[in-house]
Order: structure tokens, then sequence, then C-alpha cells
């Protein structure tokens, strides 16, 4: 007599460490193989986009940073920059000079968190550690700046809520030398760390076809060895005034795509996130931050979509004025929400252990995919 | 690299009657408007014609026009009646560099579009979220379900409606506010 065979559904979520949030993941296993993965979301949801109609342009600003609360800087840039193309503002050059450290800091900052998880739920707790340290001293300089370590609401439509810190400039710079150790550390300790290594190489391969198709962006996308970066390729802001290079993944320890890629290109990222500020740092101009904030907001009739590169990827918000001082529509397109589309195809055929590995690999944050 | 209208006029000699019309007078980026139910054809020619290669979706956006007459229902609730309901496609060539912003517009009370899920693949979650929020109707997706709101959320309430209003109670329990 033959063996019936059935496949089983295990549920993994939503209070579980490894989602990284609120996130219920349906499993649909054959003994230890994964066949299908099916994310359940909304256990965060709040509406943003329904809220915002009820409000001011200004008073957008700090809804934005609550979704993805680990790069709250970028959030606020990507709403400031759309917004400003719509009024046809033109910010000062500290305020530029100023945004883009900050979009850099907190860049470093959310790599910070995305790394260390990613290897705290493999089981490498010591550089989760190393890493939440060393991000506190980021959040202690935004904390000198604007008062706020994770929700800033520091970038405003033509301006900032507040000019740097006197500290500001010693501090970053001391960041910046201290933080380059800490990065040749995080490489002996896990990236090249066998274990890690058999537990993220081949492990949750994308082709670029895919992930283009997929329309992941951010380091998902790099992984996979494509070089689309948007601070290079539909530049905003003055990225283009800065020399750094797009890190992609090579295939190093096994092939171009795998989680291991994923991971490795954030690390490369943070020392060119680095280079950038250690540029911008000396340049910041003398000036007003305030100066060319309206007193009134109120944009002309029509649409404007811009996108940014949030560490996590594209983010991009589409406004639609009507002409009044309360945006029509705000749609976000939140990076983590398009990339944790792709969980399902990555996760087939691995095994269940495998399924936390590649979706820290992802890195989503619940706050952006829920919004 | 195209510009827009280089785009619009490509499409209009393919298409012909499909593409409804060129707007060009917003302020940063011109609309192409097109037939709802024709949306997949001109999205699969976009994406596979070698002169526009637009392989990648930025973003797909659900939104509630709001220009039909506001009227009073029988029990003394604004709501809307008539009007459109719109989507707008951001598509971008990763190859060649160029952006386009579509959009379609079906009535409100019969919201159906086509999908582009099987051009796009990252267009059904996006569909999903615009199904969830304003009840468009996408025709051939595979898996049309709410994807936000609780999967037991009244059917014929959408959040994003202009028109919207927070039920008093849902599955027994009273809603704050």
């Amino acid at each position: 007599m033959a063996l019936k065979t059935e496949t089983m559904i295990l549920n993994m979520g939503p209070q579980h460490p490894s989602t990284h949030g609120v996130l219920r993941l349906e499993l649909e296993i054959e003994g230890e193989l994964i066949v299908n993965v099916k994310p359940h979301l909304g256990y965060l949801h709040r509406c943003f986009e329904k809220h915002a109609e009820a409000m001011q342009y200004n008073q957008v600003v700090p809804y934005t940073d609550r979704m993805d609360y680990l790069a709250a800087m970028g959030n606020n840039f990507g709403y400031v920059l759309a917004i400003e193309k719509l009024l046809g503002i033109q910010v000062p050059e500290r305020v530029e000079y100023i945004r883009v450290i900050m979009a850099e800091l907190q860049r470093i900052a959310s790599h910070c968190v995305a790394i260390g998880t990613n290897g705290a739920d493999i089981g490498a707790l010591t550089p989760f550690l190393y890493l939440f340290r060393d991000r506190e001293y980021i959040l202690s300089i935004f904390e000198e700046t604007c008062g706020a370590r994770m929700l800033y609401n520091y970038m405003w439509i033509g301006g900032l809520s507040h000019d740097i810190h006197p500290n500001f400039v010693r501090r970053t710079k001391e960041f910046t030398s201290y933080f380059k150790n800490t990065i040749v550390e995080l490489d002996n300790l896990l990236s090249y760390n066998k274990i890690f290594v058999e537990r993220t190489a081949n492990i949750g391969i994308l082709p670029a076809d895919t992930a283009i198709n997929y329309g992941a962006t951010g380091p998902v996308l790099r992984g996979s060895g494509v070089k689309f970066d948007l601070r290079k390729d539909d530049t905003y802001s003055i990225y283009n005034r800065f020399d750094f290079d797009i890190p992609v993944g090579k295939g190093l320890q096994g092939t171009v795509g795998d989680s291991w890629d994923r991971y490795y290109v954030r690390v490369r990222e943070m020392e060119q996130s680095l280079r950038i500020i250690e540029q911008a740092i000396d340049q910041i101009p003398e000036g007003d931050v305030q100066s060319a904030i309206p007193k009134k907001i109120k944009p002309p009739k029509g649409t404007v979509y811009t996108r940014v590169e949030n560490p996590r990827g594209e983010l991009g918000y589409f406004i639609i004025s009507d002409g009044n001082t309360n945006p029509f529509r705000v749609k976000v397109r939140a990076p983590s929400f398009v990339n944790l589309e792709i969980l399902g195809e990555l996760c087939k055929g691995h095994l269940v252990a495998d399924v936390i590995a590649i979706l820290g690999s992802i890195d989503i944050v619940l706050g952006e995919v829920d919004r | 690299m195209k510009k827009a209208e280089e785009i619009f006029e490509i499409l209009k000699n393919e298409f012909g009657d499909i593409i409804l019309s060129f707007d060009k007078d917003t302020p940063t980026e011109p609309i192409i408007s097109i037939e709802p139910l024709k949306i997949h054809i001109v999205s699969k020619f976009l994406r596979d014609n070698a002169e526009l290669q637009f392989d990648s979706l930025m973003c797909l956006s659900g939104v509630d026009d709001a220009n039909g007459k506001k009227v009073k229902d029988a029990d003394g609730i604004d709501i809307i009646e008539g009007g459109t309901l719109s989507v707008y496609y951001h598509l971008y060539s990763t190859v060649l560099r160029h952006k386009i912003t579509l959009k379609v517009s079906a009535p409100r009370e019969d919201a159906k579009v086509e999908s582009v899920e099987n051009i796009w693949k990252c267009a059904d979650w996006h569909e999903r979220e615009a199904y969830d929020m304003l009840g468009i109707i996408f025709l051939n997706h595979p898996d049309l379900r709410r994807i936000l709101m609780p999967y037991d959320w009244f059917e014929d309430s959408f959040p994003l409606r202009k028109d919207f209003k927070v039920p008093e109670f849902y599955q027994g329990m009273k809603i704050p506010y």
C-alpha cells in the first residue's frame, strides 16, 4: 500500500521574534521543505494614507516617521522632496548638505539593525550587540540635533526643524573614523564566519530579472547583481556631487543573489555612506536652515511622484493636490511592502529554518509594510 | 530615452482610440489616460516593445476622484453618487531610463479594471491594496482578497473612499472613534 502524503500548514507569527514585528506567515510544508509561503499582513495597519488626507501638508511629516521607524530621516526626506517639487521651492545649500548627511547616518544606523538582527536570527549574537552599541552613537547625534532618538520630524518642507548642534561636526567625524574599525570587526566576526556563510550562501537565490519584475529595490535588487541605486541613477538633492560606488552582489560565497550577497551589499554600503558623509561634512556652507520654509503651503493642482533611496529600497510618494491646504491623496510605495512579496518565491524548496535567514536578508519593517 | 510626448505618439499610432488623452498641463509629470479594460494590452506592449522596455512598475495607486454628486442616502448620511475611481501606473525602464505615468478611470458604481499582475508581478499586492482600500475590482487577478484590512471586514466598506464612514461596531466590538 502506498503511503499517503499530504502537505502540512504551519503558522509562523504574528508573535515571532524573527518576523521583526507582527507578520504572520502561513507555511505549507512537506516534511521539512517549504512548498509555499503565504504572508498575511495588516496587523500594524493604521491607514496613514487616510490620516494624511485630514492633515495639512506640514502636519503629515511626523506621520511619515512612523512608517519605517528605523529610517525616519529617509521617510521625511522623500516626503518633503515631493512637496517641494510640487511647490517649486529651492532649498538653501546648507539644508541640502545637512539632509544628505542625516540620511546617510540614518542609512548606517538602519543597516546596523538589519545586519545585526539577520545575524542574531541565525545565532550570531555578538555582532548584534556591537552594532546596536554603535547605532546608539548615531542616535545620540540625532538626539542632540533635534531632541528625538528615532522619530525625528526633522526635515520640514523647505527646511529643517533645527540647525545642527555646535558639536555635530566634531561628533560625526569621530563616528566616521571610529566606525571603520567596526566594519573590519564585523567582517571578521560575521561576514566570513563559516557557520554564517553555511547558513546564508546559496539560500534564497533571487535572479536579476525576477527581482526587477517583482519590483525589488535597494539591497535586495543590488544583491542580485543589478547596479541600480536611485542616488546615482535617478539622482535627487545633491547626491551627484559626491563620489561613491554602488556595491553589488557578486556571488563570492555561493551564487549571485543569495542571502549572503544581500547581507554583504549592506555591509559594503555602510562604507560608501561613510565616504559620502566624510565628503559632505567639510563642505557644509553657512546659512539659515529655515529661510525657505513657506508660511502657507498651498501647492497648485496636480500630481507628483518622487522616489528616494531609503535603506530598504525605493521609497516613493505619490501625492495628488487639489489646490487646498490638505493633500487630496497620499500614496506611499513602501520598499518593504514590495520586497516582502518575493518571500514566497525565495523560500520554495528550502528548509523551515531557512525562512528566517531569508526573511532577515530581505530586511522588512512592518510599520512600513502595513503603514 | 524617450519623452512623454514621443511615448504618447507611439501608443496612439499602435492603439488608436484605446488611448484616450494626454494631459501635459500638470506641474511635474504628464499623464496618458487609457481605457480601463484595455490597460493590460497597452501594458504588455509598453513592456515588450524594444523602443520602450518599461520593465519596472514603480507604483500603482488607486484614487477616489470624488467627482460625483454629493447626495444623502435613505438614512441621511452623505454619500457620493456617480463619478469615477482611478488607478495611476508609474512606469520606469531600468534599461532606457525613462518614465511615464498612465491613468485609467472607471465608474464608481462598477469600477472594473483589467489586472496587470501577469505583466509586472509587483502589481499583485498593489492591486490587492487598491481593491482593499477603494473597492476597485481588478479583472483576471489571481487572488483578489483584502490585504491590509481584516479578512472579515464589511464587504462594501472601503476606507480610502472619500465618503467612508467609520462603522460603529465591528464583530460586536465598539469602535472607539
